[in-house]
């Protein structure tokens, strides 16, 4: 995924006489509905200027998730709050299996936020549902008080068309099913941290931020027997082994060697003390597939990732332990993170 | 990654295991100090890889682990002050106090701050000159230097709002306090590499010779550690007692000059009560008379506090290494890493944070 620059992005700032975001625009007056028209409605096109979206379906089961975003800085190397809260809810669509169709974004915003940021975020947004063949359709603003956000809150609801005939899902994992991850970890989540706690390093980590929906549909449209996809967020891939070791009723063993993750990534993790298995990704999945299909599978993945890997594989151990092979040939529990993840001392 | 595969390398990791194998006729009791080395035999699996008669005890080298209770309170007293920002070690945020944490107090409105170094609060106190700012200066000998030149370079800058809430700890009077306790078991040590890089190894050599117990100053990765292990057996196989360097790639003989005169000029030896052992004479670093001014403590007139441990947790003991952690009743069951009784469940350096996260599976 390369970088997006919003140096590219031509648009001059539609709103000129306000240049921050005062309480009327979010009042329900003048200033909000100039706000809608010039900002929200001139990027995402085809929102209906109604308080809700009229959308044709095809006759097919239908997926619906949401979830809201909120990082502090809004802009990181490789992507920014914008990005992460379109492909963030098109990839919860596409753990299910399902294409994404349409999207839904509410802003929360704080008073005093610069239009020119609000620009970069809502076009950022429109960039990345176009990449994903996605619609925003409809939406909603408000401001709070100065103090009481952090810039912009957003939520995205999206709703998607299923794919697969197969149910995809922890409980649908089944003994030796091989364990893959769609490509190296922990970017995301150390991006993040440098940009907000300026820490300089000198090769700089961008964010895996990116719409999953591709290699998912190339997988399900190969026939490979999907059983479970789950996106690597908060908490990491340690997080997710153990989520799905619990619902599936299986032990998970995994190879902590066989797990891409990047060397300035496992550079920065060593120095501050974190396990970059627990550490957040925005554009990586774990997939759970039948052994028969693992090569197959792993070499789809691969086409969209070459660092794409299988990492381990379900076997019949103790129900929820995930058991990680360490590289000098000991073994150990990989352990569902704690919470937030805090720099060691020494 | 350069610098950390090499010594990762399960190839190299069996010749080390193969030879400690051979090495081998009588089980040994070895302490490794260093918190940061527990975290790596159990986040690496090297129990698995040792025979059954080598038994490795957890010591008491984890800073956050053995911070006394009453400067945690005091901390948390501090912290809770409106015009305060208070800056800390990430990994402190979750240690307990009497009845509280520092991520509940910043939860409730307190401005606690991580920093990654602690000259980061030099900017802080220069941005911030109508609020107090104090920085919770704890930890061993390696991380005294950076703790020093903070408050040298507050000196040098005029910087009145800003103070330092010291717990620093030393290591050696710690083994000494080990050593000379009729409980003791512990036959070898591996001394924390680290530590020694600041300090030099001549007071092991006193060590090991006073107590007749070889010290082998070990590093921290897998590879580290196994060779330190070799090292300390083929002495105690041999009846030949000595400090030895493991780690020469950081630590020289002497230490780091520069860094030991600036602890020098900073900060001064005192007695210091550690969470889980009690007070030990000696053993800990304040800060000197000359700068007494940035002291926190003095500033929020809290020097008169005084808290007692719970009486059921055996973190003491585990740290003397008379226990293992799962000889406790209340290990993984009342005590877990997130609700931790004591010392040694706070942080993931400790050992029995260590022995929960990584190997409970075989334990309950």
């Amino acid at each position: 995924m390369s970088q997006t620059s919003f140096e590219d992005i031509a648009c001059p700032l539609p709103i000129t006489t306000h240049p921050r975001v005062l309480m009327a625009h979010g009042g329900g007056g003048r200033l909000m509905n100039q706000l809608i028209d010039a900002m929200f409605r001139a990027i995402f096109t085809e929102v209906q200027p109604h308080d809700g979206a009229v959308m044709a379906f095809p006759q097919d089961k239908l997926v619906m998730t949401t979830d809201s975003f909120v990082v502090r800085p809004l802009f990181f190397p490789g992507g920014d709050i914008g990005m992460m809260a379109v492909n963030g809810t098109i990839n919860d669509l596409a753990m299910c299996g399902a294409k994404p169709l349409y999207l839904s974004v509410a802003f929360i915003l704080e008073e005093g936020l610069e239009m020119t940021t609000l620009w970069r975020v809502i076009q950022s947004m429109r960039q990345a549902a176009d990449a994903a063949g996605v619609k925003i359709v409809t939406g909603d603003t408000k401001v709070v008080e100065r103090g009481h956000g952090d810039g912009i809150y957003i939520n995205t609801t999206g709703i998607g068309v299923l794919q697969s005939e197969q149910s995809i899902n922890p409980s649908q994992v089944q003994l030796s099913d091989a364990v893959l991850i769609s490509g190296d970890i922990g970017r995301h989540g150390m991006a993040v941290l440098m940009q907000r706690e300026n820490l300089s390093f000198s090769s700089p980590i961008a964010s895996d931020c990116a719409p999953l929906t591709r290699p998912v549909m190339a997988l399900l449209e190969a026939g490979i027997a999907v059983h479970c996809l789950r996106d690597a967020t908060r908490g990491g891939l340690a997080a997710v082994l153990n989520e799905v070791a619990a619902v599936s009723g299986f032990q998970i063993d995994c190879s902590e060697t066989a797990i891409p993750v990047d060397s300035t990534v496992q550079s920065l993790c060593e120095l501050l003390g974190f396990d970059p298995l627990q550490v957040a990704n925005e554009g990586r999945f774990a997939c759970f597939v039948a052994a028969k299909d693992a090569t197959q599978a792993l070499e789809i993945l691969q086409h969209f990732d070459s660092r794409a890997a299988q990492i381990g594989s379900v076997v019949d151990g103790r129900p929820g332990l995930v058991s990680l092979q360490t590289a000098i040939g000991g073994s150990r529990i990989l352990d569902m993170p704690s919470g937030e993840l805090l720099p060691r001392i020494c | 990654m350069k610098f950390v595969d090499e010594f990762r390398d399960a190839q190299a990791a069996k010749k080390y295991t193969d030879a400690i194998h051979n090495l081998v006729t009588r089980p040994w009791t070895i302490m490794e100090i260093c918190g940061g080395q527990t975290h790596s035999i159990v986040r690496f699996g090297i129990l698995d890889l040792l025979p059954a008669g080598i038994n490795l005890v957890h010591g008491p080298g984890c800073p956050v682990c053995v911070t006394p209770l009453e400067t945690i309170d005091k901390a948390l007293a501090i912290a809770a002050k409106p015009n305060v920002i208070f800056c800390s070690f990430g990994d402190m945020l979750r240690v307990p106090g009497s009845h509280s944490d520092l991520q509940s107090i910043r939860a409730a409105g307190g401005d606690v701050r991580i920093v990654y170094s602690p000259l980061d609060c030099l900017a802080i106190a220069q941005n911030n000159p109508e609020r107090t700012v104090v920085f919770f200066a704890i930890g061993f000998e390696t991380t005294a230097p950076g703790n020093a030149m903070l408050v040298k370079r507050a000196e040098q800058l005029g910087l009145r709002n800003l103070f330092v809430l010291v717990s620093h700890v030393l290591v050696p009077p710690a083994i000494e306090a080990i050593l000379s306790s009729p409980q003791n078991n512990v036959q070898g040590f591996l001394a924390a590499g680290h530590v020694c890089t600041i300090m030099g190894m001549q007071d092991y050599e006193v060590l090991a010779q006073k107590y007749q117990v070889p010290m082998v100053v070990t590093g921290f990765e897998p590879l580290d550690i196994l060779q330190g292990l070799y090292m300390c057996i083929k002495q105690l196989e041999q009846g030949t007692v000595r400090a030895e360097n493991q780690y020469s790639r950081s630590v020289l003989e002497q230490g780091n000059h520069p860094a030991q005169q600036i602890i020098a000029e900073v900060f001064q030896v005192l007695p210091r009560k550690w969470r889980g052992m009690g007070e030990i004479p000696q053993s800990g670093w304040g800060l000197s008379e000359k700068y007494r001014a940035f002291d926190a403590e003095q500033h929020f007139g809290l020097g008169a506090m005084q808290v007692n441990e719970p009486p059921d947790c055996i973190s003491g003991q585990v740290l003397r290494g008379v226990k293992k952690p799962y000889e406790c009743a209340a290990f993984g069951t009342r005590c877990t890493p997130d609700h931790p009784l004591g010392a040694t469940m706070v942080s993931g350096e400790g050992a029995c944070a260590a022995y929960y996260k990584y190997r409970r599976e075989e334990i309950t």
